[in-house]
């Protein structure tokens, strides 16, 4: 057994990866939150509380579910899935803003703001600040506004105020840009929920911590279930959360390959994707040094893919750490083949997915004929495909 | 000594205060900087600073968000930025130049690769939003072994030990961020200016110049009275931006503030 992993280091490093890259305004906030955070992880009272949280409220544990039709059908690997997409508000993001929200509170912050690409993120924080009766700001690119309409409505019932993007690509990213100056505008009274393992230190630590009950559970339900240790985990991979939520408690058994899986839009070598990690270059943009999409000049791409929530230059800094390392393997899946998996697994199990997590289910559909019938694969369902009735729909020419 | 100390040591014998320009490289188009510079330099100016466009600009309001834009549509970057300030530098030995911006442009060009290429542009100094001293001692020491002042931001909310650490890393001067917001934000209140410049005062011998919020020559002159320098940004890249037909309009109207806010300043 080599070493126990132990990253990020105390300044939120990994290796070279991570970091506190902010304005100065935003520096005394971060600190605070990180002390914040260092002292709840350890507090019982916090940790019992979210825990009840996480089981009533969220409905955790959530089911490991055997996709025994799919994996017959695919001829290899056994292919369990981790069902987040039942959680309430429909996708892993709930796990981490339960926990944001409970840390904003004993911090004495009144007002929430957060980024959504998706919607996910920004429904599941309008609804933590809904229950908490804090006032709570969405920023959303204006691309995504249009396409994850469903959820703008969703945010504005919940409460929410959905402030629509105009600038840069109207993305995920200029989503975050505009929450960050919101944020040094109200650093005072104001708690920003990041939606994924992105931003400064200790943001990738923290969300990762708080998504990574997907993982422990899975573990405990791969031992109640098969007996063993998974062959392989299968998440993918936008800013990282749901990925390194089920990889992080796995990342000392050695045995168990970590597969993450970026969005290629029209094909890596077209250039219209989102894949960092598969054809990127490391740089500094929100907060941390991680793989980006950037031009020689440093300027960031825009980038491209049928998911919203996939459609975001940079990507984590502890994936962009366990890539160097070579602990994970990093693979990319066209906005085509996303497609394929998300008919596949809604024909083959009556489950409609996300299009986000459409690109898990279509590396599988690669990988699985590739392995033994008696090695198992985990794929995180990270969402359902409600959402994204519209985008299909529209693809398949129907008026909803 | 560094063309920043010198400047500012020239000042404070004369009793007088720096009055710093901020404008976006490139903004509307790459040709108008160059000419813009020499003449806000004969307007009175002391120290520029020039802005590097990045497509991400976290700590801009929307003027200097669209300068960007402006200026990235016309393929403006680091590199001919540079260019441009040792254009500059042919004709102009004296006046510092500042290069204010974003990290990624710095990391992409590699913290050795800039260093270099800085200091055969005759760089004065570098202010990078992004990069706090936790995470700048590398690149803050390449430049210092070429001469090159790092210039750190201060805000409201800055505490005493952050202000130690931005003097003991920083140098040439510190730049004091009069309101917690993106630039070119609403109003600042000059009394918490004045509270905050005692304190850092207290603590550094460092000359601080005051930006954001500064929009007329009424606010630069109570902002210089406080500290060493004022810089002004938004209110000058206005003016090119009510005037995006007319250049030379855009850069009499920016002229003709500067020297309103010169004579505003000096009296
Ligand atoms: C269902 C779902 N899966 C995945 C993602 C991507 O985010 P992350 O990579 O942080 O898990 C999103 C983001 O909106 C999402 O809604």
């Amino acid at each position: 057994m080599t070493e126990k992993y132990t990253m990020p280091d105390v300044k939120g490093h990994f290796g070279p990866y991570g970091g506190m890259f902010v304005a100065e305004t935003l520096m005394p906030p971060i600190q605070e939150l990180n002390a914040a955070y260092q002292r709840y992880l350890k507090d019982p009272e916090f940790i019992a509380e979210l825990d009840a949280d996480l089981q009533h409220y969220v409905g955790r544990p959530s089911p490991l579910y055997y996709a025994e039709r799919w994996s017959r059908e695919l001829g290899g690997a056994q292919i369990y899935l981790k069902r987040e997409d039942l959680n309430h508000t429909g996708s892993h993001k709930i796990n981490n803003t339960v926990g944001q929200a409970l840390l904003a509170k004993r911090m004495g912050k009144t007002r929430i703001i957060a980024e959504t690409g998706a919607g996910q993120h920004g429904v599941a924080t309008a609804t933590v600040a809904a229950r908490l009766g804090l006032e709570c700001v969405v920023y959303m690119g204006a691309v995504d506004v249009a396409r994850q309409s469903l959820n703008v409505y969703r945010m504005k019932l919940l409460g929410a105020t959905v402030v629509a993007v105009e600038s840069g690509s109207k993305t995920l990213k200029d989503a975050l840009n505009e929450a960050l100056r919101d944020w040094v505008t109200n650093v005072d009274n104001t708690f920003y929920i990041i939606g994924t393992v992105a931003g400064p230190h200790p943001y990738p630590a923290m969300v990762r911590d708080f998504q990574a009950i997907i993982g422990r559970e899975t573990k405990q339900q791969c031992q109640d279930m098969i007996g063993k240790l998974p062959d392989a985990l299968v998440a993918c991979v936008g800013g990282g959360s749901n990925a390194i939520g089920l990889f992080y408690p796995f990342i000392d058994d050695e045995s168990v390959r970590l597969i993450g899986v970026e969005a290629a839009g029209d094909g890596v070598a077209s250039g219209r994707h989102s894949a960092p990690l598969c054809a990127g270059r490391p740089g500094v943009l929100h907060g941390n040094r991680t793989y980006l999409m950037a031009d020689d000049d440093g300027e960031i791409i825009e980038t491209h893919s049928i998911s919203a929530g996939l459609d975001y230059p940079g990507v984590g800094p502890e994936h962009a750490w366990l890539k160097d390392t070579g602990r994970a393997e990093y693979v990319n899946i066209t906005d085509n083949e996303a497609l394929e998996g998300f008919y596949a697994l809604t024909r083959m199990e009556g489950i409609i997915p996300a299009l986000e997590s459409a690109h898990a289910m279509a590396y599988t559909m690669k990988l699985a004929p590739t392995m033994r019938k008696d090695e198992t694969i985990v794929i995180n369902l990270s969402g359902r495909g409600d959402k994204d009735m519209q985008t299909m729909a529209k693809r398949e020419g129907i008026e909803l | 000594m560094s063309r920043l100390a010198a400047t500012f040591e020239q000042l404070a014998k004369s009793g007088r205060k720096a009055l710093i320009p901020f404008i976006t490289t490139g903004d509307p188009t790459p040709d108008f900087t160059l000419p813009l510079m020499h003449e806000m330099v004969k307007a009175g100016v002391d120290i520029i600073e020039l802005g590097v466009p990045f497509s991400d600009p976290m700590a801009d309001g929307p003027v200097i968000q669209r300068a960007s834009e402006r200026a990235l549509a016309h393929k403006m970057s680091l590199r001919k930025t540079l260019a441009i300030a040792a254009e500059f530098r042919k004709t102009d030995q004296q006046t510092p130049i500042v290069l204010m911006g974003y990290l990624n442009p710095i990391e992409a060009m590699g913290y050795e690769g800039f260093a270099n290429a800085a200091q055969r542009a005759d760089i004065d100094g570098v202010l990078t939003v992004d990069l706090p001293p936790e995470e700048g001692e590398q690149c803050a020491a390449l430049l210092k072994e070429r001469g090159i002042d790092t210039i750190f931001l201060l805000a409201p909310n800055s505490t005493n030990d952050r202000i130690k650490k931005m003097a003991a890393v920083g140098s040439g001067y510190l730049y004091y961020v009069s309101l917690k917001g993106v630039t070119g934000a609403g109003h600042l209140d000059a009394a918490d200016v004045e509270n905050k410049l005692k304190q850092i005062k207290a603590i550094t011998k460092m000359p601080v110049s005051v930006g954001f919020g500064v929009k007329d020559a009424e606010t630069a002159k109570t902002i210089a009275a406080l500290g060493d320098g004022v810089v002004v940004g938004s209110a000058l890249i206005s003016k090119i931006e009510n005037n995006l037909d007319s250049p030379e309009q855009a850069k009499s109207e920016i002229i003709a503030l500067l020297s309103a806010m010169r004579q505003a300043i000096d009296k």
